[in-house]
């Protein structure tokens, strides 16, 4: 706070000035836009405008049998794909039923870590970039490379992933896929090490998030805020510890919470919870190897699609096959609620069925959306260039926020 | 840490809501009730801040239209009780010709924006909310899009014709 | 030995101190190969355009690593993600306010065509407000995509006339699309 201006009500200036930040300005990451009052380089009061890239996707989704809807989550939170389709998959496993083995349990919980340290990875090393720290952020994000490398070996893809089935996965992953990931395990910690010395106590970068955009965790719950921001504020909800899914009840790991809600602490929660995830993905590598090795996927033929080769081959799989993409199996006729804890904080899945092959109506809670209504009001009495950095440390993704 | 089980919450609503509450059900664990568009503000502060249940995290609020019923549109709220670790389900349903119910913007501030994504998608008018326009659709657009009747894709395209897609 | 490779000269008249070409074809290597691309990114291309940008793939090879946010300075529309139609105008605003010579690459399957959505609140590509050039497909394209369908632009950039916005078909193309 040393050098901030200080404002008094006498202030000199007797007009405000209007200024339209975005849809398109290079310091919002995305497609926001928020026409600010200002007085001198402080922000008086802000309205914000989003929708700019609605897409419609809950409309999509009671067009779409179930297994066609998870490229559409792929598009929710592009920075950590696998977590959403994870998210959905495990939603219509809970309404078909389905129990998963342990083995695709802990392979999942490898690929949503990843997942997660690539989102946070992101989002810390952009923050640096708005600070004026380019170098971090050219460093760590070759190391996001790694990660999509590994993606790549599991399901073919690099950014909307697509991964996995409802049941599991669509193939094991192959020795390649474990090499990399044992590369990327020995590889990254040292960086991740170096980044945080980079920046963790580095004078500008402390003066330029410190006690900015601070939250109490009361504001924060009222605004139904969720994932490392509120954490950040004190309140360790978590919905992995909370409500634990695929397995997460079967491993060590600690929620980090901060201090004050400021972006400083915003970032070291994300930091924390990247070396959280190293951990959970170790301690998956190792449960694994106690697992069988050829178990990918639940033992549910009336949802999970056999292999082509047997289709084509055998009259059993060609039926179900048949049954499956015609969306001939009946449903339940009931409604769920399933949430993960996304990158950004609870990502739920709202599915009500008709017992049809296509949900009667899916609404996604996205935590981007929910967290950005506060930002705003929030950004009443904050200088410009502190707003700029207050949106970095949101994290929005302009892809779940419109939907 | 799960103190709270689903019969006592069931129990403590009943003892205070007997009429104007109802139970739908416990699909998959969560708690399922109905009321009117009268008493649920009344129900979500009660749930807010009756020390017992907590329920202070508003998760999320929604709607469904079911075209066929006589109360076509629902609103659904879902709170979170993080003390307890316990969810609950709300539902209102409405009329399709009178679609207005209180705004919870008076319970949470975060209601704001999930009430007016709701309005923008199905219509639905939350009366005394500070800001109710559109969100995420264009300001001028006049149909409500979640609502059953109204199509996918844009009913404007010339470029598309019928006999590509076998219909 | 270095493995920098450098831009070959174009074909000329050579001599003992002298080297003679025409304008245009210097011109044309020059921009070519300092485009300053306008990242337009709104979605997940915009990610993979993130990745371009960064070491591993490292698109200021090309000379493209100076990225200009002004319209006003930029050569290159580089339209990265799903475009809805409440964007289509600032779109249309953005593109007019760049200065000739300008050109334009939908990057992925929404920006060429709305891709997976089909949907009432999605413009079905960008074709239908500004003239594109270069379309490169994908959902998200891959990087070498991306450097792929930016390299057929440097193609382009090398052999148009210079004066292109005076030739009568360009002034039909944007005459077509309103814009003057």
């Amino acid at each position: 706070m040393q050098n901030h201006p200080v404002y008094t009500d006498n202030d000199p200036q007797t007009e405000l000035s209007t200024l339209n930040l975005g849809p398109t300005h290079p310091a919002t990451h995305g497609v926001f836009q928020n026409v600010l009052q200002l007085d001198g380089e402080r922000i008086v009061s802000g309205v914000s405008t989003i929708g700019y890239i609605h897409r419609a996707f809950e409309k999509i989704a009671e067009h779409r049998p179930f297994y066609q809807i998870t490229p559409l989550t792929d598009r929710l939170n592009y920075c950590s794909s696998p977590i959403n389709n994870m998210g959905w998959h495990m939603t219509v496993e809970k309404l078909l039923g389905i129990e998963t083995p342990k083995r695709v349990d802990y392979l999942r919980i490898i690929i949503m870590e990843l997942a997660r340290i690539s989102d946070h990875l992101i989002c810390n090393s952009v923050l640096a970039v708005d600070t004026g720290a380019a170098t971090g952020f050219f460093y760590v994000m070759e190391y996001r490379e790694a990660i999509y490398e590994i993606y790549e070996e599991v399901c073919g893809s690099r950014l909307t992933t697509n991964i996995g089935r409802i049941g599991g996965f669509e193939r094991n992953f192959n020795a390649i896929a474990f090499s990399k990931l044992r590369k990327f395990l020995k590889e990254y910690p040292v960086v991740l090490k170096e980044f945080e010395n980079l920046t963790k106590r580095n004078r500008i970068f402390v003066d330029r998030t410190k006690d900015v955009a601070a939250v109490t965790a009361e504001t924060a719950l009222n605004y139904s805020w969720s994932g490392p921001i509120l954490r950040a504020t004190g309140v360790d909800y978590d919905v992995r510890a909370m409500e634990p899914y695929s397995s997460y009840e079967d491993f060590e790991f600690e929620v980090p919470v901060g201090e004050n809600g400021d972006v400083y602490s915003r970032y070291l929660v994300r930091n924390e919870e990247m070396w959280q995830s190293l951990r959970l993905i170790e301690q998956a590598l190792a449960k694994i190897e106690k697992e069988p090795s050829d178990i990918f996927h639940a033992d549910v033929p009336d949802f999970y699609l056999p292999p082509k080769e047997e289709v084509y081959n055998n009259m059993e799989a060609l039926i179900y096959h048949f049954k499956i993409v015609m969306g001939e199996i009946p449903t339940p006729n009931t409604e769920v609620y399933h949430a993960v804890e996304g990158g950004n904080g609870e990502l739920g899945f709202y599915l009500v069925n008709d017992g049809g092959r296509s949900p009667y109506r899916l609404h996604f809670r996205r935590p981007s959306f929910i967290n950005y209504q506060m930002y705003a009001p929030m950004s009443k009495g904050m200088l410009l260039s502190d707003a700029i950095i207050n949106m970095s440390s949101l994290n929005v993704i302009a892809g779940e926020l419109d939907a | 840490m799960g103190k709270l089980t689903n019969e006592d919450l069931l129990k403590k609503i009943n003892d205070k809501f007997k009429d104007s509450v109802t139970v739908l059900g416990e699909p998959f664990g969560l708690v399922t009730l109905e009321t009117g568009r009268e008493q649920i503000i009344e129900v979500l502060t009660w749930l807010k801040n009756e020390p017992a249940l907590q329920f202070n995290y508003l998760t999320d609020i929604t709607a469904i239209h079911y075209p066929e019923q006589e109360k076509s549109f629902g609103v659904i709220y879902h709170l979170h009780s993080l003390t307890n670790n316990v969810r609950v389900r709300l539902k209102v349903f409405l009329k399709g010709d009178d679609v207005h119910i209180p705004t919870a913007t008076v319970v949470w501030d975060g209601a704001n924006w999930m009430e007016r994504e709701t309005y923008d998608f199905f219509g639905v008018i939350f009366d005394g909310h500070p800001d109710l326009r559109r969100i995420l659709n264009v300001d001028d657009m006049e149909a409500f899009p979640m609502r059953k009747e109204h199509p996918l894709e844009d009913p404007n395209r010339v470029d598309k014709k019928d006999y590509f897609f076998g219909r | 030995m270095s493995d920098i490779q450098l831009v070959d000269a174009p074909p000329g008249v050579e001599g003992a101190g002298f080297f003679a070409t025409s304008i245009d074809k210097v011109i044309g290597i020059g921009r070519a190969n300092s485009l300053w691309p306008l990242p337009f990114a709104t979605s997940c291309c915009g990610i993979e355009f993130m990745a371009t940008m960064s070491p591993h793939y490292d698109l200021a090879r090309f000379g493209a690593e100076r990225l200009s946010f002004s319209p006003r300075q930029a050569d290159l529309l580089m339209v990265m993600g799903t475009i809805a139609k409440k964007m289509g105008p600032v779109l249309r605003q953005v593109y007019l306010q760049m200065a000739e010579p300008r050109w334009v690459m939908a990057v992925g399957a929404c920006a060429s065509s709305g891709g997976i959505f089909d949907t009432y609140s999605v413009l079905q590509g960008i074709d239908e407000i500004i003239p594109v050039d270069v379309y490169v497909p994908g959902c998200p394209p891959r990087p070498e995509a991306i450097i792929d369908g930016f390299m057929h632009i440097q193609e382009l950039v090398k052999t148009e006339s210079l004066r292109r916005r005076n030739e009568p078909q360009y002034q039909k193309l944007l005459a077509s699309y309103g814009i003057q």
